[in-house]
Formats: structure tokens, sequence, C-alpha cells
């Protein structure tokens, strides 16, 4: 039976000024790390200033990953339990997982005109990411496909459980076949990625922001799933004794 | 949405994968590029290929709007001739990757030139010392 009761991360007194903060968090981290990006990390020595777009390429990726990963625990959450609650969260979780994958290609075919030459190349790395997307766009979609809520959320759950193999697939497709793309730098097994230390610090402080920003998007979209659905919160405890 | 909108979505997106993976299937993006090995020889001429490699050291030139270079593998160089804008990134030592086939002699008239870049990142200044 379908319950109707609040996420326990947005309820509470301080769950809204919780949220505020953690917005102005999300906000000074990106402002950080858009000075170190474009002014305290150097320019690389081959590729010159465009190399700067992996400041923003690299963290909307693991965005991206981190969000479809949420997905996943989210779907198989709701497949277990079906509790209406872990189905907007796999929702939340998957809209912002599409926006970082937009932005990672938006950024991706920049960069990809600045050092390969080219905007587009039929690349395993590039078709493989429009299949991604394309598996997380059908997972919000189907939802909806269904007249019944329940009938409709499970099957999104199913998909975005399976889906999540695309993940591995992307990550790895540049390791499995010949491709364009380069192979990653950090999130690879190696001791001592091959990469400047100011720049690694700037990359790294640039995935902090993107993470708390996606973490702050995650929480505004399913306040509002929670509104739309109508949920009521429970009714307040009274503090002490004297009800019978 | 209604239940009919989202599956007339749900439609144009499997439409958009199976488009995809078609395109992919024909582009041969399993194998983006072949080796100056796997070309030489194994192509007949005038056949469209994407052939990948080290841009040999000392071999880049450009002439009057064309431009010359060798591709190779370590045991097999094949000789690029492209007459079209170069990427700025390309370097002798480099990897490279050229659309194009073979003519009859042999020379692989390119295209299109994608230059490859490694995974390596290092500061312009400092003479890629750490800039720590």
């Amino acid at each position: 039976m379908p319950n109707n009761l609040p996420t326990p991360l947005l309820d509470g007194r301080r769950a809204t000024r919780d949220r505020r903060n953690l917005g102005w968090a999300a906000a000074g981290l990106s402002a950080a790390g858009m000075i170190a990006a474009l002014t305290v990390a150097p320019a690389d020595a081959v590729q010159g200033q465009a190399q700067r777009l992996m400041y923003l390429h690299v963290p909307a990726a693991w965005t991206a990953y981190l969000a479809f990963f949420a997905v996943l625990v989210s779907s198989g959450a709701y497949l277990i339990w079906s509790d209406p609650r872990w189905d907007r969260a796999a929702r939340a979780a998957a809209e912002v997982g599409l926006g970082a994958t937009v932005i990672t290609f938006a950024v991706g075919t920049f960069w990809g005109r600045a050092t390969w030459g080219v905007w587009w190349a039929w690349d395993p790395r590039i078709v493989s990411t429009i299949a991604l997307f394309l598996v997380y766009a059908a997972q919000v979609t189907v939802r909806g496909t269904e007249p019944k809520p329940h009938r409709g959320a499970r099957r999104a759950a199913w998909l975005g459980a399976a889906g999540f193999v695309m993940v591995p697939v992307v990550h790895f497709s540049v390791v499995w076949w010949r491709s364009l793309h380069q192979q990653a730098t950090v999130l690879a097994p190696s001791a001592s990625p091959p990469i400047d230390t100011v720049m690694l610090a700037t990359l790294l402080l640039c995935v902090a922001a993107c993470t708390v920003t996606a973490g702050w998007l995650f929480l505004r979209r399913l306040a509002v799933l929670e509104l739309r659905a109508g949920v009521r919160a429970p009714a307040k405890r009274t503090v002490g004794a004297g009800r019978p | 949405m209604t239940p009919r909108r989202s599956r007339a979505l749900l439609l144009l997106i499997v439409v958009a994968g199976v488009a995809l993976l078609v395109a992919a299937g024909l582009q041969n993006t399993l194998t983006f590029y072949r080796s100056p090995s796997e070309v030489a020889g194994h192509m007949s001429a005038h056949e469209r290929v994407r052939l990948g490699g080290e841009v040999v050291p000392g071999s880049l030139r450009t002439e009057g709007g064309l431009t010359r270079f060798r591709i190779g593998d370590g045991t097999t160089e094949i000789a690029v001739e492209q007459v079209a804008d170069l990427p700025g990134t390309l370097r002798e030592g480099q990897e490279a990757v050229v659309e194009g086939a073979l003519d009859a002699e042999g020379v692989f008239r390119s295209d299109t030139v994608m230059a490859k870049h490694g995974n390596e990142y290092r500061p312009a200044e400092a003479g890629g010392q750490d800039s720590r």
C-alpha cells in the first residue's frame, strides 16, 4: 500500500534552512572552483588554455555517474519496498544525471573542437554517452506511460536498476575499444595520476563544487515532486506527557 | 504528461537509440581507427577508412596549403597528404587519426585530421615541472 509520508531528508523544522545552507555552500564552492580553474591552475603544455574546459567537463561527468548510481540505489529500494519516496528520489536523481550529462557533452564538444580539431566524431565514448543519456531519458519517461502510478514507477525502477550497466560501459569505453577520447587520468587505477598537482587540486575542488551543487538541486527537485504528490506531513508530535 | 504523450516520447527515445546504434555500426565506432599495419596491404585503394598512429617525428611539413606527414605504429609507416585545415594541437611524436583513403600510389589522401591527446596534464611554463 503506497504511503503518503514526507521524505526524511525534507522533513523536520530545520530541513528548509539546511537546504538553503547547502545551496550557499554550493555557490561558494562553485565560485572558488571557477576562480581556481580560470586563474590559479596553469595552462596545459600541449593543449593550452582549452584544457581549462576539463574543470567543468570532468566534474559534470562524475556528477552524472554519481546521480545514476543514486538512481540504481533508489530503484532497487523501490523494487523491494514499493515506497513512493524511493521512486521520487530515483526520478530526481535521474533528472540531475541527465542535466549533468548534457553539460558534459556540451563542454566536451568545445574541448574536442579545440584539441582534436573536430566537434564530433563517431568515437565509442561519445556514442556510448548518448546511449546512456537515452536510457535515462527513457527511465524518466516510462514512469508516465501507465495510468496507475505504481505500475509506471515499477517499470521505471527496473529500467533505473538495469540501466546502470551503461555507466561502466561509458567509463571503460576508452579502454575496451579504440577511441579518439583519451583515457581517464584520475578515475583510473594509478598510484600517481599523470597530472600536475595544482591542476589536480583545482579539479578536485571543482568536483566537490559540482557534487554539492547536484546534491542541492536533487533536494530542491525532491521537494517539488513531494509537493506535487500532495504529501501530507505527519501530525506534529506533542512534547511531554498528558495525552491519553 | 498524459500516458499517451509519455508513450509517444518513449517511442521517440527508442527510435533515437536504434538510429544511434545503426549509425555507430555503419561508422565503425568500435574500431574507431585502424593502425598503419592493418591498412597497408589490406585496404584496396579509394576505400574510405580512419587511420591512427604516431605522427612520425621529422615528417611533418606544410608547403602551399598541402600538409605531408607520416603515420606510423613502430613497424609500418604510411605517408599522408592533407589539403584542408589542421588542428593546432597536431605535433610530431603525438598520436593522430586521419580520415580518407589510400590512392593508387599508396599515399593516404586525408580530408580530416584529428589530433589525439594523452591523459597527461602538465603546466606550459616551468618546462613541464610540477607547479606545486
